[in-house]
């Protein structure tokens, strides 16, 4: 039975999409769970199928940033960037998703978890009890995100002062470098002086 | 706790029994200690709050931030091939290592593969950048304990693969060299045969290191059962590389996984040892330096020609998608989560550097440790300050 197969007959009904890709022995899976199964998906998959490795832990804010990529002509009619959200592998429905990854030591088989985190409460369940290590990665996801993780014992900030306002990775925060001045790396894909063809191909 | 040796499991009762007793035989008023955010032992600007009671460890946190720089939100206003850059700078011994799984993980997006000399010319530089990174630690090692001359052997021995380094890139510390689709450029000249004279030198150096501290008896009493991690929790705390290796786990990315890279193309050994002590982990790292020169010299001898650049565009757009990989670094697992929406620069980059991974585990080892053991534990953790705050 390949992995994905395994993992989502465990999981059962907390399944909501999965993702499989990659070549023949080096196949990557997604697999995205219920907001309410989040914690025991880890715990079913570590006691089960032995995905013991703790990798990461993180979350992605799915909405394009409202500032764009800071490498637009700043005097220039700026262009309306698209606000839709497209959330990546397995879809999902909310702005904000976590992901993690755990790994089975023995087989190397690494499956990538995610799920919704609800727009409203910002909050999902913490990994703590099931993973000692996610307390660092819960920690810092939620200084950055500013995802509550219900259960997480201590979540202090690890990196930003403790009256810092704002979460620095979400997407609607301002990079305020790029914002006071223009950045002058886009020369980089200018084309070069003495017409570089477009497949230039090794220098 | 089944699969534990016998001195693994008798050295974890033991730390277990002493965690139990603190505040139990005398009533001692505690106190509390700063290690850092400035201080010798620290590697850096880590600092460490210890609440002691006597001479005992009772609660321990290390606390970061002091060097964060925000790498992740700064990929997300850059475009692919002026990531590598930034990311040079996380674990800034090894550098080269670090480009590595992101132009890895681009590649994959994009569908294309670097030709086969850039691929081993890729995996002789990652491994000289391990060597560099890890002999700087075995000299360290010393220092943590008193004995300042290993750490000059290191220093002297280390520059000589830096020059390699340096003559393959250009840079020092921050080589800059790989590319998405290959290399900047082909090796240099002379290459070969120098690298297989410092190869040999490398070699020498272990022996050194090995008969000044490995033997040392001060060294084994400082090191021998001090810091023990069993098995399921080195997994549990994500730690990897050496780290790992010396709790019993039989587990190297360079071997288990498939990346277009040629580690799977000689033969080598992966070390593990099974007692999970600050011993073992010092041990292993001093095995893999040696394992590593002789990768690289294996590699010399069956270096494929051909162009070092596969074709790719001159403007850079990576498909939609998104990509993990990871590697063996010389510090541990390291690995890039990619997500690109089909634009210049990646959308969201989640960077998993295994120091982080690798310190977290401290409030958990720290506790009922004696103060002076703080300092070899930190030691033979072995992390990098801009890996853990990035």
């Amino acid at each position: 039975m390949s992995s994905l197969a395994e993992i989502t007959a465990v999981l059962g009904d907390a399944v909501e999409e999965s993702f499989e890709k990659g070549p023949e022995g080096n196949v990557d899976t997604w697999v995205r769970v219920k907001t309410s199964a989040w914690r025991d998906a880890a715990s079913v998959l570590r006691e089960k199928l032995g995905y013991d490795y703790f990798c990461f832990l993180s979350a992605i804010d799915w909405m394009p940033s409202p500032y764009g990529r800071g490498e637009e002509d700043p005097t220039a009619e700026r262009e309306p960037i698209d606000s839709t959200i497209r959330q990546g592998y397995t879809g999902g429905a909310t702005r904000m998703q976590v992901f993690a990854r755990l790994v089975n030591h023995r087989t190397h088989h690494g499956v990538t978890l995610k799920a919704d985190v609800p727009d409203d409460s910002l909050t999902i369940d913490s990994w703590v009890g099931v993973f000692a290590g996610a307390n660092w990665h819960e920690r810092e996801t939620h200084e950055m995100f500013g995802i509550t993780f219900a259960g997480h014992p201590d979540l202090r900030n690890m990196y930003l002062p403790t009256d810092f306002e704002g979460y620095p990775l979400r997407k609607d925060f301002p990079l305020l470098a790029r914002i006071v001045k223009p950045w002058p790396g886009i020369v980089d894909v200018e084309p070069l002086p003495g017409g570089g063809d477009e497949e230039g191909g090794a220098e | 706790m089944t699969m534990l040796g016998d001195r693994q499991q008798l050295a974890y009762i033991a730390s277990q029994a002493a965690d139990a007793r603190v505040n139990v035989e005398l009533e001692t008023e505690g106190m509390t200690l700063n290690i850092g955010p400035q201080h010798p032992a620290t590697h850096g600007t880590l600092r460490i709050i210890a609440r002691l009671d006597g001479e005992q460890v009772v609660w321990a946190e290390p606390s970061c931030g002091y060097m964060h720089r925000g790498y992740e939100k700064l990929t997300e206003v850059r475009t692919f091939p002026q990531v590598t850059a930034l990311v040079n700078r996380i674990d800034w011994l090894g550098s080269f290592a670090n480009e590595v799984p992101f132009i890895l993980a681009a590649e994959q997006l994009m569908g294309i593969e670097a030709p086969p000399r850039a691929q081993w010319i890729r995996t002789i530089l990652f491994e000289l950048s391990r060597i560099a990174n890890v002999s700087l630690v075995l000299g360290d090692l010393g220092v943590q304990l008193g004995a300042i001359t290993p750490v000059f052997f290191a220093f002297r021995d280390r520059e000589y693969v830096l020059n390699l380094i340096e003559g393959a890139t250009g840079g020092r510390f921050h080589p800059n060299f790989d590319r998405i689709g290959g290399l900047k450029d082909d090796l240099p000249a002379g290459f070969i045969d120098e690298t297989r004279a410092v190869m040999r030198k490398m070699r020498k150096f272990c022996d050194e290191i090995e008969g000044l501290l490995f033997g040392n008896e001060i060294f084994e009493a400082r090191t021998r059962g001090i810091g023990v991690i069993p098995r399921d929790v080195a997994l549990q705390y994500g730690l990897s590389g050496a780290n790992l290796r010396g709790s019993g786990v039989d587990w190297d990315l360079r071997r288990d996984q498939k990346l277009p890279m040629a580690w799977d193309k000689v033969d080598w050994k992966v070390w593990t040892h099974p007692d999970g002590d600050s011993y073992a982990r010092c041990w292993i790292r001093l095995q893999e330096v040696r394992e590593s020169t002789l990768i690289v010299e294996k590699l010399l001898d069956s270096l494929p020609s051909g162009p070092v650049m596969a074709k790719v565009p001159r403007i850079i757009k990576v498909p939609e998608g998104e990509a993990w990989v990871s590697t063996e670094n010389p510090l541990g697992e390291m690995g890039y989560y990619v997500v690109s929406k089909g634009e210049l620069g990646p959308f969201r980059v989640k960077i998993r550097s295994a120091s982080f991974n690798n310190i977290s585990i401290v409030p958990w080892l720290l506790k009922g440790v004696y103060v002076p053991d703080i300092i070899t534990i930190l030691a033979s953790l072995y992390f990098i300050l801009g890996d853990i705050d990035r």
